[in-house]
């Protein structure tokens, strides 16, 4: 037999052969992301550091923003943060879990993919030109046509007191559920998808209607897996800079109307950062970054953890 | 005729993580011979003959002792490249895996040209080689070109096959080869099978008697991870020596 | 419950549900109609093609922006494609332990990092330390943001690729980082393509991270280690004055930068139906 081109290959194994190296290189690169990870929370601990040890915790509860008097308190931006991303929640929540029933149990075949691409669509929108929309149009159309009855019927409401200028908490809250719609309900179909067949089977078999089946088999059994999704709406409703920034009024205080304006701690950065004068008043808003990154990062996990359980157990779909 | 022993088994031990699925096997395989490796689900055979070219210890917590001597060296030695093992030893596999983005010549000789050859001349002569040696040739002659998933199953394996045969090994491992296949490609691999044994040694795992009975000169009988019996065809079939070889032939389980 | 009774519920989920998709889709048809009607009217070569001018003064274009936005997302490339897709081979390929399990673990969550602490971090590592805003900085913002999504994306399109070809080509005595750089890779190659270019949309329609990395310029790009002028920015700095003038530009330029954001989107999804079709 002619081996003879076959000879130069090694009997003998090297420590540093191919396989090592290749790895070795590759798996750099993949350190690069713990590296980078790493340092993404120390820069912004080491960089918030005049802050922290300058207001220590009283940074969290302190209501006052004052750069003239350089007195620095993130209440009034945690409260705007977290009212209206569960505002958005509230909104967006039936709505996306409404659609990703219809797209994936109700719809006639031939609509599910075309519908569901539509809403992908939605997401694809640069966050500020949302926002345009929503200064020239949606933030009238509110004041104009949403707080009037609102203030008529449920004013009684602290809630729905007091004069609307269009841009506020309520137009925040509105403009992120149109942001975090395409998510939730993207991610609860896909949980939806890996309920197996032999669920809605059984139930079909009972002679349940589809909206029945849908009750009974379906919805319990993802149900842990649709918190997750709702979750992950929360998470990107908090990160969410431009569009809310661009309709929430930015007005750092803290009340209990929502037609009041408000200030989220994305926004405060986004306006304020480029005239920070004072180092004082830099770190402050790196704390603040600080802050909403580990926010952020709670929140994800959580979510992956919910919905990876369901994902990855039942072999369907990815996250 | 000289009797000699390509492969010799000692005490081969073979395991996944802490669960163990072959038990001391102790087997000699004949150069130039088919030796068929049969048993019931679940006997280790198809770990078996992955432990002959090394292909066992890629899945993770796999581990093996014992030898596995070819040509009188033991391929487990710490100075051996298990690389460069299977080269010398190929694999046919259960269901035909072509390279589904290379074309059907790219595909014979890919691991040739993965291995540093890049001149087409030795190349394109290589194909052609392989493709006759496996009884492709002629059905593919003027279509070297297209994909290789273009083929139909039996035509993927004698693909297969011929990429196997491309790198020149001295063993061919046929890991239930025709279990995917129709009647008529599986006919035309075993007839190709009893043609390679001309020049290569052939060790072909299967779930079908028939096949073994057919095809192959010695045959072994697993069961539980442990050699059960082992000599020639012709005996094993006909006067098996132990009860459980017995059983397993007549169809009493399996 | 009576038959028809349960029959007429089914009907009022289906229209219901039916009903949230309708009224999901109205702020986008009102999106992108708006933006249309608004912008397409001050669009002409001119637009494309100069440079602002101050307020008051008709005419003027975002040639800059758009100059900008491509040399930005460019750098976001550069740095972002390769430690993605390299990371993304590792995880899927030889990510089987503990440390893979670990780094695709963050991966996943850094996908989910607020843009403006992007942003923030671009600033105090590139910004601060060479003393000005420049367009790496905002490059280096986006590939905050890109590289989680690469990875991820890279790491599941190549576990799709079947076992059995990584045995084939092993059983043939090619090494694991050959099976790997020649075979996987190739296999997988239409995914890791379309995470990149999906990756690519999504980031190229970030304003967040650019406010204070690239900042903003007047003028045509400088040099890559002054600031920029990119679309999204300049968009929203135009959306925030009180100069309706200004206000029409905006529209304008979110025209442009719609069109350019959905083709790139529209068209990934159309070559990754054909290829799966």
């Amino acid at each position: 037999m002619d081996r003879e081109y076959l000879s130069f290959f090694r009997i003998s194994r090297s420590k540093f052969s191919g396989d090592f190296i290749f790895e070795a290189i590759i798996g750099f690169f993949a350190l690069c992301i713990l590296v980078f990870a790493f340092l993404l929370f120390r820069e912004l601990f080491v960089e918030s550091g005049l802050s922290r040890n300058t207001f220590g915790w009283d940074f969290l509860t302190g209501t006052t923003w004052d750069p003239v008097s350089e007195v620095f308190g993130s209440l009034p931006f945690i409260f705007g943060t977290l009212v209206s991303s569960f505002l958005a929640l509230l909104i967006a929540v039936p709505f996306s879990i409404g659609i990703a029933i219809y797209l994936s149990e109700l719809a006639p075949e031939k609509l599910r993919t075309p519908l569901s691409f539509i809403i992908e669509l939605l997401a694809a929108i640069p966050s500020v030109i949302i926002g345009l929309w929503g200064i020239f149009i949606l933030a009238p159309f509110i004041r104009d046509y949403l707080a009037p009855p609102l203030s008529t019927y449920l004013g009684f409401l602290p809630l729905f007191q007091g004069p609307m200028y269009g841009l506020s908490m309520l137009t925040g809250g509105v403009i992120l559920a149109i942001m975090i719609i395409p998510i939730t309900s993207s991610v609860s179909r896909e949980v939806i998808m890996t309920v197996p067949t032999h669920q809605r089977e059984a139930a079909l078999a009972l002679g349940a209607t589809g909206w029945e089946t849908t009750r009974i088999a379906v919805l319990p059994y993802a149900r842990s897996g649709i918190f997750g999704a709702v979750i992950l709406g929360f998470g990107r409703a908090i990160g969410e800079t431009m569009a809310v920034t661009m309709v929430i009024g930015n007005s750092p205080r803290i009340s209990e109307s929502l037609f009041s304006p408000s200030y989220t701690m994305a926004s405060v950065i986004a306006n304020e950062f480029v005239e920070a004068t004072s180092k004082l008043y830099v770190s402050s808003l790196i704390e603040i970054g600080f802050w909403l990154l580990v926010i952020s990062v709670i929140i994800n996990i959580a979510a992956r953890i919910l919905v990876w359980k369901l994902l990855r157990v039942e072999g369907g779909g990815r996250a | 005729m000289i009797m000699q022993n390509k492969i010799i088994v000692e005490n081969l031990i073979a395991s996944f993580g802490a669960k163990q699925v072959l038990h001391n096997i102790n087997m000699g395989i004949q150069k130039n011979r088919i030796t068929a490796i049969i048993g019931p689900s679940g006997c280790g055979k198809s770990t078996f003959i992955r432990c002959l070219n090394r292909m066992h210890e890629v899945v993770p917590q796999a581990k093996v002792s014992g030898k596995v001597l070819v040509d009188d060296k033991n391929i487990y030695d710490s100075d051996i490249d298990p690389v460069y093992i299977r080269r010398r030893i190929g694999m046919v596999f259960q269901k035909a895996n072509p390279f589904p983005t290379m074309s059907i010549r790219d595909n014979v000789v890919a691991g040739l040209k993965l291995n540093g050859i890049k001149d087409n001349d030795v190349l394109d002569k290589t194909a052609e080689e392989s493709l006759k040696k496996a009884a492709l040739w002629d059905e593919v002659k003027n279509d070297l070109n297209k994909s290789g998933m273009s083929l139909s199953g039996g035509q993927q394996q004698r693909l297969c096959i011929a990429r196997a045969l491309a790198v020149e090994p001295d063993v061919i491992l046929f890991d239930e080869p025709c279990s995917a296949l129709d009647p008529i490609s599986t006919s035309k691999i075993e007839d190709l099978m009893i043609e390679l044994k001309e020049k290569y040694t052939l060790v072909i795992v299967t779930h079908n008697m028939q096949q073994a009975a057919r095809v192959s000169d010695h045959t072994a009988f697993f069961l539980y991870g442990k050699l059960i019996e082992f000599g020639e065809t012709d005996q094993i079939f006909k006067k098996p020596k132990e009860k459980s070889t017995e059983d397993y032939i007549v169809g009493r389980f399996g | 419950m009576k038959w028809n009774k349960r029959k007429m519920i089914d009907r009022i989920m289906s229209f219901l549900t039916a009903a949230c998709v309708v009224i999901a889709i109205i702020p986008l048809v009102s999106i992108l109609y708006t933006v249309t009607i608004n912008g397409i009217s001050a669009i002409n070569l001119d637009f494309l093609t100069q440079l602002p001018k101050p307020v008051g003064e008709p005419g003027g274009g975002l040639g800059n922006a758009i100059q900008g936005t491509f040399i930005v997302v460019g750098i976001a490339c550069l740095i972002g494609l390769p430690i993605g897709i390299l990371s993304g081979v590792y995880l899927s390929e030889y990510g089987e332990n503990r440390f893979g399990r670990f780094v695709s673990f963050v991966a996943d969550v850094l996908t989910g990092t607020p843009s403006i602490v992007a942003g923030m971090f671009a600033y105090t590592f590139i910004v601060l330390y060479f003393r000005s805003f420049s367009a790496i900085a905002g490059g280096v913002a986006l590939s905050v943001l890109m590289i989680p999504i690469v990875t991820r994306t890279t790491e599941e399109s190549l576990k799709l690729v079947p076992g059995s070809i990584k045995e084939a080509s092993l059983a043939l005595g090619i090494p694991k980082w050959k099976t790997t750089l020649y075979i996987v890779i190739s296999t997988g190659k239409s995914g890791i393509i379309t995470g990149a270019l999906l990756a690519i949309a999504r980031i190229s329609g970030e304003t967040a991270p650019l406010l204070f990395t690239s900042f903003g310029n007047m003028f045509w790009s400088g040099g890559l280690d002054k600031p920029i002028s990119t679309l999204p920015v300049q968009i929203y700095t135009y959306a925030i004055t009180p100069f309706p003038d200004w206000h029409a530009k905006a529209w304008a330029g979110a025209f442009i930068f719609i069109l350019m954001i959905l083709i790139l989107n529209v068209g990934v999804r159309l070559v990754t139906r054909k290829k799966f079709g």
